[in-house]
């Protein structure tokens, strides 16, 4: 968010405006604290949420967060109190630090819109999205989308062991490590495997190190197996890898995506299920009047976002303008709910708008 | 209006500093006491020197109140955001060099590289209901470049000292920190991990883009970079 000139009066009341459009579609404006307690964000982010978070510190309730985001406020709180199905909007302030970007700002407004309701899951995200696309239409901004839930469920299909899918499912978020991951699981990856082993077995040998720390010899000896069965595993078949590449770069309007995705489903049975959601969602878009046929998707759109985005996942952009921060943002996240939930998981999805990047389009600035 | 240098206050970078730029042509030097934090520049008009900490350096300049400054590359990238559109380096001196690392108990058989870190930290947070924890003073150069490397479930907490002591006192499960031997690793029974470090770190002469630069001022620089051949 550029630090504007644009007055926080002017901010607040574009966010109230905002907010009472998603009070007339249905929702139910809620507030949220701004000091949140640290812990649960700390958990769920971490370090990457203490590079850009605020954090003081309180005598009685220990570390303490200036509210980085509402998601999982509004999702806690509706945890505890709420019922199924929900609507909820919020507008306030979130804090960021912006070591990498100093020129963005450290303050800044966020209207929100959250949806919990199970009951169908391809309707309720084309609802959020035309929600959006409604109250920001106008304002000459490009949409793109993407399905997270997609490449989980292709990785999710490969015939390899548990552990190394696990290892793959970990790591969507974080593209560099996947790719590694994926090479260290396929043919070109067996003599890297051996390798490993190898030097584990000479650490073996000459170990003479006193055991120190809390990681336990119980954990290394699992790993050192873990290890052991991984090199003599198979490796990920080449055509099974050429199927996620084709997948990870499928970019191209929404039905060229759902043609060329059904094609793959051929060959991976796994995602016909996610893509024939993806199926009803584009219906479902198309019956709130989005207009389908021109609407981007890219299947590792968000992947670097946020963590717990696990489906369908949204942005407004401004175009030609790289310098901005994306107008508007949203996903689904089941998988947030369900990491704080314990156990209890909600299906979940929803946006923010940044009012004053929306306002310092419309002032020209 | 002078230039102001600001040169690590004591001990050994303070010597090799005025040493590297005794070689160039200038001579820098304590005013009287050994005590007193002031000091005097022959072989250049206009320079003034300025006697700091060498972990205030940083700030220093980042805040204009001093024009040039000497201190490890690793402070300057790890104090400073953004710190290349603060400062920029004018020379790299060849001296104080030190590598920031990260360590792990030698006793972690199967933990060589980050890939082993990254498994290793997934596995612990599993078991223990708490993100590996590592022990540093280096937190923004650390995060960085775990992240650029894709490593997850860990978390960095603070040690301001006697770093290599945190896994045996059960404060951390692995270590980053800076070392120039070793010596104090192996005696506390920890291994470096097999990767590039997270930076290699040597005693280098900043420039502030934060300082108020005058015509004059300006001038002087020139000069002093003409004169000890540094090439800007």
């Amino acid at each position: 968010m550029p630090r504007s000139d644009i007055p926080k009066a002017a901010v607040k009341a574009e966010a109230a405006r905002l907010k009472a459009f998603f009070e007339a579609s249905g929702a139910q404006p809620v507030e949220m604290d701004i000091l949140l307690p640290a812990e649960v964000l700390l958990d769920l982010y971490g370090e990457d949420i203490r590079a850009r978070a605020y954090v003081t510190h309180d005598p009685e309730r220990g570390e303490m967060m200036l509210r980085p985001d509402f998601t999982v406020p509004v999702v806690q709180e509706h945890m505890t109190n709420g019922a199924e199905p929900a609507r909820y909007t919020y507008a306030g302030e979130v804090f960021r630090k912006q070591e990498d970007m100093p020129s963005r700002a450290n303050e800044y407004f966020q209207v929100g819109y959250e949806v919990f309701d199970g009951s169908d899951p391809a309707a309720a995200d084309a609802e959020v999205f035309a929600r959006f696309a409604e109250v920001l239409a106008g304002s000459g901004l490009h949409a793109a989308t993407g399905d997270i839930g997609i490449l989980k469920a292709a990785v999710a299909g490969l015939k390899t062991t548990e552990r190394r899918r696990a290892a793959l499912l970990r790591h969507i978020w974080r593209p560099r490590r996947f790719r590694a991951l994926m090479t260290r699981f396929s043919e070109a990856g067996t003599a890297l495997r051996h390798q490993n082993l190898d030097r584990v077995r000479a650490n073996l040998r000459d170990a003479e190190a006193p055991f120190i720390g809390l990681r336990t010899q119980t954990e290394i000896d699992a790993r050192v197996k873990a290890l052991e069965e991984d090199a003599s595993e198979p490796p990920i078949s080449a055509g099974e890898i050429e199927l996620l590449d084709d997948i990870l770069s499928l970019k191209e309007t929404l039905p060229h995506v759902l043609s060329q995705l059904r094609d793959i489903a051929v060959d991976l049975p796994a995602i016909s299920e996610a893509v024939s959601l993806l199926g009803r969602r584009s219906d479902a878009l198309a019956a709130r009047g989005v207009d389908v046929e021109h609407l981007d998707f890219e299947a590792s759109y968000g992947r670097t976002s946020m963590e717990y985005y696990d489906g369908f996942v949204f942005g407004f952009y401004a175009e030609g303008r790289p310098d901005l921060p994306p107008v508007a943002t949203g996903g689904r996240y089941d998988a947030l709910t369900a990491v704080l939930g314990q156990g209890r998981s909600i299906p979940a999805v929803g946006g923010v708008i940044r009012p004053n990047v929306l306002l310092s389009l419309k002032g020209g600035a | 209006m002078v230039v102001k240098l600001g040169v690590p206050s004591k001990g050994r970078l303070m010597d090799k500093t005025f040493e590297w730029f005794a070689e160039r042509g200038v001579t820098l030097s304590r005013a009287g006491t050994e005590r007193e934090y002031s000091g005097a520049v022959e072989g250049i008009a206009g320079v003034e020197l300025v006697l700091l900490s060498a972990s205030e350096i940083p700030r220093e300049l980042a805040a204009g109140r001093i024009h040039l400054g000497v201190t490890g590359s690793d402070l300057v990238r790890d104090k400073l955001a953004a710190w290349d559109s603060k400062v920029s380096e004018l020379a790299s001196m060849g001296f104080g060099h030190a590598d920031l690392i990260i360590a792990v108990p030698k006793c972690w058989v199967d933990v060589d590289t980050l890939d082993d870190l990254d498994a290793a930290a997934s596995a612990f947070r599993a078991r223990h209901g708490f993100r590996l924890r590592i022990a540093t003073k280096y937190h923004h150069l650390v995060r960085e470049f775990l992240k650029a490397n894709g490593v997850a479930d860990y978390q960095l907490v603070d040690s301001q000292g006697a770093t290599e002591g945190t896994v045996k006192n059960l404060t951390a499960e692995a270590i980053a920190d800076i070392t120039s031997t070793g010596e104090t690793l192996r005696a506390n029974h920890l291994k470096i991990l097999n990767c590039d470090p997270v930076h290699r770190s040597q005693a280098t002469l900043f420039k502030s883009r934060m300082a108020h630069w005058t015509d004059e001022t300006r001038a002087t620089l020139s000069e002093l970079t003409e004169t000890m051949g540094l090439g800007d």
